[in-house]
């Protein structure tokens, strides 16, 4: 029976591409070439969609730079601070500015996707929790 | 003589339409304040108009309401959980304001609200505010583990959390000067080219011929800006969608 079934299921393909040839008249041939010709039409489609979805040229630039901007300027914001109210002149700001700089990768690496998850441990917690 | 109305700064100018001046504050009401209140009127009137006289097989306006209703929802849903949905009327309607203040400033003459730093940073200044607000009071002093990656080695952590706490207090300059850049470059851009198109046309019959390349190009970009004023609003909806996800689900 089975072998049979496959037997079926190999020789119609055959017939299939045979018959266009003759008349193509017959319904499944008909209906088949049919499904080729929308998959083949569909297959543009879908590149273009995925490629909307990121963003391209000056968008990207501006994410990106942005993020690692804002890590930065924080950074020295902070230092800044504390400077002006410790009184520790230059240390405060050259400390938080180079962790600014540090944060400003993290960020552009996670808006990137190169570090996936922002906080792993956290999030695979509350996937358990929900 | 063209230079003069070729600025592509003057369109950004604040302009006092009604001048105040209480104890020394200047709470002047601006051409900014202006079309704040049209953006709010517009919205709210018309969400109000489209969706007073409903019925169940929707007109295409009222349509549009329920879209953008469906749109905001399952964003949310997707991006903070069934819990989000509290901060549905908050998400919604700075959604809607950003998206209607970027659409309105591409009609020709009119302020673009968004393209001033002060007024996107007061946005996120406000989305930032109500995560770190909720977390503490819905999470206590839990909220603080946002910060504390697990599996960190116990002498990397100061550095860690350090640069954590940094990188939160860095996201709301980073959403505010996405969305500022790209209205602010956008109608710039539009502008300079513009302006192309008037300093060759006024050169004669040959730069006439010339000014249909920088003509072509407004064009594509009036349609590109509109893109942008669409993607942007989405984007900051999305990243808030993100930070209430963290106050809604900060470690433990």
């Amino acid at each position: 029976m089975v072998d049979s079934n496959d037997a079926d299921r190999k020789a119609r393909p055959g017939t299939g591409g045979g018959n266009p040839d003759k008349g193509g008249d017959s319904l499944e041939a008909r209906r088949k070439r049919l499904a080729t010709e929308l998959a083949a039409r569909s297959v543009p489609e879908t590149p273009e969609v995925e490629g909307r979805e990121k963003p391209q040229g000056f968008a990207l630039a501006v994410k990106l730079s942005s993020e690692f901007v804002a890590g930065v300027i924080v950074g020295a914001l902070l230092g800044y601070l504390l400077d002006r109210f410790a009184g520790t002149t230059p240390w405060g700001m050259i400390v938080f500015l180079l962790l600014g700089f540090c944060a400003g990768v993290l960020n552009v690496l996670r808006s990137t996707g190169a570090v996936s998850t922002p906080v792993p441990g956290s999030r695979s917690g509350t996937s358990e929790q929900d | 003589m063209a230079t003069d109305k070729v600025d592509p700064i003057h369109q950004f100018h604040l302009n006092d339409l009604i001048h105040v001046d209480i104890g020394g504050l200047d709470l002047s009401f601006t051409n900014s304040s202006l079309f704040m209140v049209i953006v709010a009127v517009v919205t709210a009137g018309f969400l109000y108009l489209t969706t007073a006289n409903r019925g169940l097989v929707p007109t295409r306006l009222q349509s549009i309401s329920e879209m953008s209703y469906e749109f905001v929802a399952s964003m949310l849903r997707d991006g903070a959980g069934s819990q989000g949905m509290r901060f549905f009327p908050f998400v919604f309607s700075l959604f809607m304001f950003i998206l209607v203040a970027n659409l309105v400033g591409m009609v020709p003459y009119f302020f673009t609200v968004t393209s001033h730093i002060i007024v996107t940073f007061a946005f996120s200044m406000l989305v930032i505010g109500t995560v770190v607000v909720y977390g503490f009071w819905k999470h206590g002093l839990h909220f603080l583990n946002l910060f504390v990656p697990s599996g960190v080695p116990g002498a990397l952590l100061p550095l860690v959390v350090a640069i954590e706490i940094i990188s939160f207090l860095s996201r709301p300059i980073s959403l505010s000067v996405r969305l500022f850049a790209n209205m602010l470059a956008g109608h710039i851009t539009l502008k300079v080219f513009a302006g192309f198109v008037f300093s060759l046309g006024s050169m004669g019959a040959i730069g006439i011929g010339g000014a249909i390349l920088p003509l072509a190009m407004t064009v594509a970009l009036t349609g590109l800006e509109f893109l942008v004023a669409f993607l942007q609003a989405y984007v900051f909806a999305v990243l808030t969608c993100m930070y209430l996800n963290d106050a809604l689900h900060p470690g433990h």
